[in-house]
């Protein structure tokens, strides 16, 4: 008892200054001192320059007119609506751009980095040039390129290039026909739903039954059939109410139809294509993270490639592929914002005029930072979640 | 003992039969790299089909066809857009580029002047060639010259203003000058700058912690031109009235921060990689933290993380071509910038402007990337299975 007692009462014997807490303390003491001068130095500097500008701060200014015009606007806006109507606009075009393009990067980028991994010398040379030519330039150059270098030497609307299905391209964009969705045609979607809610059920009991029996069902053949069957019967019941509005050439332009801006379609290609390079180097390094005895047990069960690669091969690979895969997709969603070089009217876009406008600086970048930090969050959040469900069950 | 009958031994190797003529040569190598099945026959087809189809077009277009030296616009035009060409002509305007070359380089530096930019490039390859050589020795004095006394020295030079050379903005820089100077210093800067916020975000205090994560993860979530956005509109507020700061700077300071962020992630993963043993070891050998950092940690985190690292600097010097946006010219910008020159705006000079200054970046960023697996390789020590 005493000893203890003794031990506990020692003082300690090194001075003050070599005590790791109390050095800990004043490091840490000093750190904040110094932030919160420094803070409080930026902060007096800003209110003097602002006071000198005649800027007010505050959020006000949102409801003020924006009165610019924006090109690409997916709700409603004219130069009447607000400044703050304005950066959701730009907010919209910038999750519009940033999801097809993760889409498109995605297929071409799981297309490439199995091509590599191909064992036909050709295919994989071919997409080995890609991965390399397009990882070591950077993204800006590629949407200059697709913008100034294809787009804009495209003919003028006189000309313009027919493609199929009543598509024209020119440099003003490319021209589809736009569906005209009549009286009755809330039947297709409803009937898309239902036949999506009924593939995933019917993908349920097969695998329940599976599980149970082991007898397999097709399940694929029968989604697909229900999933393009059901909006096709609706279709049809509800007396064919779709119709189609074909661009037509008239003399100086093309009059209807629906129309894919030139910036939008430079800045989805060049988005695509630059991080499909990324995603294709993450597949490949997937897919060739699966032991080699995985897919050798597979064969000596008896399954043959394909299935090898589907049922064994694949699921493995997509445990090491989606962390780097998430960063790529946060990734494109950041770079969507170079759509300011080439006049996009995207978040950053949209904002950087309101501020060059209103002269509210740190107010927008304030606005800026916090919708580019809460789409990575939200992002990260699902693929994390997405990450979990896929991670190893360990039994 | 059991005895063998010995009566014939061969007492040379027998020599090895050449391979069946089935598997070797280029009949086998085609059968089993190109033709192997009926779908692999299908891809090599698709494949021929697609390099026949564009190899030919490009060749045609940057080589055959191409212009390589002219006055002005009409080399370069269609007899219909006003130039010599037949119509229906298609190729490179390497002229253009040729016209514009020294602007390229060095932008609107003055033409007299321009023999410092040129000097300072030479200084770089001096000193950069034998650092990137390991059989070189003096590395540590190698290594000083390079970080320190260079950027010392190019300030100077490029700068001017001292020692009777005549001031030169750096407005008036452009080019590659800017592409390279911006990303030699955001190197630079931002390695020692990420080592000291990776050991921050793993530090025990902590408020120094909180300071870094949130740094590190704020910068990561936003793209760099909200960072370099931030730097032209918002630095100038933050500083009292009357003190301006140089567009350079504030690019080189949004760069050279957003660049840090990322490094101090990818250093992380080298230090959590480090078995917890090491960190012991040094411990009980009573070394101090700094140390412990320096002498046993460091050299066995960065060295794992070298790829990621080299990554980082690919990223950042592709990403230097984003200052084009908050109006400097680097070289994408000067290229892009003279586009508008109506001496010489055709159909071809955007693409050939573009080609070229995509080039020249691949350059770098692919000699980077080998570069750094050559590394890897002579860095391996059998730490990875």
């Amino acid at each position: 008892m005493a000893s203890q007692e003794v031990l506990r009462e020692e003082p300690s014997r090194a001075s003050l200054i070599n005590d790791p807490k109390v050095r800990s303390i004043f490091y840490q003491c000093l750190v904040v001192a110094l932030l919160v001068s420094g803070v409080w130095w930026i902060v007096h500097n800003t209110i003097v320059n602002l006071t000198n500008l005649h800027i007010a701060s505050g959020f006000a200014f949102l409801r003020g007119r924006a009165g610019f015009d924006i090109s690409d606007t997916a709700i409603a806006y004219t130069s009447d609506s607000t400044y703050g109507r304005a950066i959701i606009v730009g907010l919209i075009n910038t999750l519009i751009v940033a999801f097809v393009g993760i889409i498109t990067a995605t297929i071409i980028g799981f297309i490439v980095g199995i091509g590599r991994l191909s064992q036909n010398w050709l295919i994989q040379k071919i997409c080995t040039v890609y991965v390399e030519v397009f990882r070591n330039i950077p993204p800006l150059l590629v949407i200059f390129f697709w913008y100034s270098g294809v787009l804009a030497v495209l003919p003028a609307p006189r000309d313009s290039i027919n493609l199929p299905f009543g598509s024209f391209l020119n440099q003003r964009g490319f021209y589809f026909p736009r569906a005209v969705w009549g009286d009755g045609s809330w039947l297709i979607p409803v009937g898309l739903l239902v036949g999506i809610a009924m593939a995933w059920f019917v993908a349920r009991k097969a695998h329940q039954r599976q599980m149970a029996t082991g007898q397999q069902f097709p399940v694929f053949w029968t989604s697909l059939a229900l999933i393009i069957g059901l909006p096709l019967l609706a279709y049809v019941l509800s007396g064919f109410p779709v119709t189609f509005d074909f661009p037509k050439q008239s003399t100086f332009n093309l009059t209807g139809g629906f129309v894919v801006k030139p910036e939008f379609l430079s800045l989805y290609l060049a988005l695509s294509f630059y991080t499909a390079a990324f995603i294709a180097e993450i597949v490949r390094a997937g897919i060739r993270g699966v032991a080699k005895g995985q897919s050798e047990a597979s064969s000596a069960l008896g399954l043959r490639a394909g299935q090898a690669l589907r049922l064994v091969v694949v699921p493995q690979a997509m445990r090491i592929v989606i962390p780097p895969l998430a960063s790529q997709y946060l990734n494109l969603t950041k770079n969507s914002s170079l759509a300011i070089a080439i006049g996009y009217p995207d978040l950053t876009a949209t904002t950087g005029t309101v501020l060059n406008q209103t002269g509210q600086a740190v107010e927008c970048v304030v606005i800026m930072m916090v919708i580019y930090l809460a789409i990575s969050l939200l992002t990260s959040l699902f693929m994390n979640w997405f990450n979990a469900k896929m991670a190893l069950v360990e039994r | 003992m059991q005895e063998h009958d010995m009566s014939w031994v061969r007492t040379e190797m027998a020599l090895a039969q050449p391979a069946p003529a089935g598997v070797t040569g280029f009949s086998a190598w085609v059968r089993k790299n190109l033709i192997a099945s009926t779908g692999d026959t299908i891809l090599t087809i698709i494949g021929f089909a697609l390099v026949a189809m564009i190899l030919p077009q490009i060749i045609n277009w940057a080589f055959i066809n191409a212009v390589w030296t002219g006055p002005n616009r009409t080399v370069c035009a269609t007899v219909a857009q006003g130039g010599i060409q037949p119509d229906g002509w298609s190729g490179a305007c390497w002229a253009f580029v040729n016209a514009k070359f020294g602007q390229i380089m060095f932008g609107t530096y003055p033409v007299e002047e321009r023999w410092r930019p040129i000097l300072v490039g030479i200084l770089l390859v001096v000193l950069m060639v034998p650092m990137l050589m390991p059989s070189v020795p003096r590395k540590g004095l190698n290594a000083l010259l390079l970080i320190v006394g260079l950027p010392i020295v190019s300030f100077f030079l490029l700068v001017g203003g001292a020692f009777g050379l005549e001031h030169v903005e750096t407005a008036r820089w452009g080019g590659l000058l800017v592409t390279l100077s911006l990303s030699f210093v955001a190197i630079v800067v931002s390695l020692p700058l990420g080592i000291v916020l990776a050991l921050g975000r793993r530090s025990k205090m902590p408020i120094v912690k909180m300071l870094c994560v949130i740094f590190i993860e704020a910068v990561r979530g936003i793209p760099l031109i909200t960072v370099l956005f931030m730097a032209s509109v918002m630095l100038p507020l933050f500083l009292p009235p009357g003190v301006t700061f140089d567009k350079y700077l504030r690019a080189l300071i949004g760069v050279s921060l957003f660049a840090a962020a990322y490094m101090a992630e990818v250093v992380r993963g080298g230090l959590q990689a480090i078995p917890k043993g090491q960190y012991e070891g040094a411990d009980s050998l009573g070394l101090g933290y700094w140390q412990k950092m320096y002498f046993i940690v460091m050299p066995q985190a960065l060295k794992l993380v070298i790829p990621g690292i080299v990554n980082t600097f690919i990223g950042m010097f592709k990403d230097t071509s984003l200052v084009t946006i908050i109006s400097m010219f680097d070289l994408l910008g000067i290229v892009k910038q003279n586009f508008s020159d109506a001496n010489w705006a055709t159909a071809q000079t955007a693409k050939s402007g573009l080609i070229f200054a995509a080039f020249v970046f691949w350059l770098f960023c692919f000699g980077m990337s080998r570069y750094s697996m050559y590394t890897e390789r002579r860095l391996d020590t059998g730490h990875k299975r």
